[in-house]
């Protein structure tokens, strides 16, 4: 039974999660999915990765989205990610202007990915992070984990969730500076060193 | 030694009976798969074997998770709903008709909000160039659609009834006929990659997939239910799909729920 009768609250359960299969790729990857930081813009960092099974082997279909407040800690409101060109229908990319805060980025046949975007600023209580979910073939429902950038040692201390997490589980999810604003994030699906994933309730 | 059926389906039984005396013993419904549901084989080394961490997001309402990615009219092109328009000819197969509402757990419609979906043709061929089932591919058909829901939550798709393909999950592995979708709610915390079967289909018992929802009103969850309001005269058959976003949202935090 598929009609929901919102005027009964105990009617109104949640649709099952299930795979994206092997198949999605012709259908959600779009070009400039990586591309989230406008041209130019000073604040811009990348970060990249692999995602890797249980047995250590990278995923070559797999998709990372990523979802972070720009430098100020501000989120934005802004469409515009997946633009689509009125006249043939096809894929514009972003505009490199205005920035949506959103991307998505399929691995490739090596099982890495990489996206550029804005340093993302401090909200609330937390330290400054990327939010990044994670789906798979093979993964009935998608992950949650988050990208925290390294140095600020402060603000990691004060950070609700990496202040309860033991210091080897904590460093999953800690980015590591590569130099040149280019920081590595793997995420290890299971295993040693498996990420850190969340459930928000 | 070959994988077979019967095995899988020895496995699916013994799935669902465990999740049966958990929840005679007072276990929570589970309204989604478990992540380690071995019967869908792919699922063995992808799934953490550590219980996730909780965020309790009452304690922080700013958390960016609880915004969502926007996407506005720029975002679609003017026939992106339409499967079966995306071409100069007619895709071959049954034309359905498919719409529902996007909802929140509070049964609140998810407004302006972006859904996605891909399928296989009517003979069950994706139009992936990874895809190894030797079923013809239809030059009139992607099975790529998006649309952003309307002021009640309610999106609208016209396209192909897919076709039941097999994979290699086992031997004489067949998936029911779906159709992908992806969602997005008013938090990123809400956000949904699911699939849609159709009423009754016969390949549902013998299909880790579905089966990986153990709760039997959970599974039914994800079959339309045929509409015939919703199918047009002359044109297409009609099926109803509304889809509830689980995860919390901002409403949560306004309500103390």
């Amino acid at each position: 039974m598929t009609k929901i009768d919102t005027s009964r609250p105990e009617s109104v359960l949640p649709t099952p999660s299930h795979t994206v299969g092997p198949f999605y790729g012709y259908a959600l990857p779009f070009r400039g999915g990586e591309d989230i930081a406008p041209h130019g813009h000073p604040d811009t960092l990348t970060v990249h990765g692999y995602v890797l099974d249980g047995e250590g082997e990278p995923l070559p279909d797999a998709f990372v989205e990523l979802w972070g407040p720009d430098p100020d800690g501000n989120v934005s409101t802004t469409d515009g990610s997946l633009r689509r060109d009125p006249a043939s229908g096809d894929h514009l990319g972003r505009n490199g202007v205005e920035f949506t805060g959103w991307g998505r980025i399929q691995t490739d046949a090596n099982g890495h990915w990489y996206a550029r975007t804005l340093r993302p600023g401090a909200r609330g209580r937390s330290a400054p992070c990327l939010s990044a979910c994670v789906f798979a073939r093979g993964l009935l429902v998608h992950l949650f984990t988050r990208i925290y950038l390294p140095g600020d040692e402060a603000a990691h201390a004060a950070d609700p969730l990496l202040a309860g997490l033991p210091a080897e589980r904590r460093d999953t999810l800690i980015a590591k500076d590569e130099g040149h604003s280019t920081y590595r994030f793997d995420i290890r699906l299971q295993g040693e060193g498996e990420t850190v994933f969340l459930e928000f309730q | 030694m070959t994988l077979t059926q019967h095995d899988i389906d020895q496995e699916i039984a013994a799935e669902h009976a465990a999740y049966e005396k958990r929840v005679a013993d007072g276990a929570p419904v589970e309204h989604h798969p478990r992540r380690d549901y071995a019967p869908y084989r792919s699922s063995v080394l992808r799934h953490p074997k550590q219980p996730p961490v909780a965020i309790d997001v009452r304690k922080d309402p700013e958390l960016v998770e609880l915004h969502s990615p926007a996407f506005g009219e720029r975002d679609l092109g003017a026939i992106d709903n339409d499967l079966t328009r995306q071409h100069t000819g007619e895709p071959v197969g049954e034309r359905i008709t498919v719409s529902g509402r996007l909802l929140d757990r509070n049964g609140k419609p998810v407004r302006g909000q972006l859904v996605e979906i891909w399928q296989a043709n009517s003979a069950g061929r994706y139009a992936h160039q990874r895809e190894q089932h030797d079923a013809p591919l239809d030059p009139n058909f992607t099975g790529v659609g998006r649309t952003i829901t309307d002021a009640e939550g309610r999106y609208h798709f016209t396209t192909i009834q897919p076709g039941p393909y097999p994979w290699r999950n086992h031997l004489n592995a067949w998936r029911p006929a779906h159709i992908h979708f992806s969602m997005f709610g008013t938090a990123f915390t809400q956000r949904l990659v699911t699939q849609m079967y159709f009423p009754a289909d016969p390949l549902f018992p013998y299909d880790p997939i579905i089966q990986s929802v153990t709760d039997d009103a959970a599974r039914q969850r994800l079959v339309a239910t045929y509409d015939h309001d919703l199918s047009v005269p002359e044109f297409s058959l009609g099926y109803h799909w509304d889809i509830v976003l689980d995860g919390p949202n901002a409403t949560w935090i306004e309500e103390g729920r």
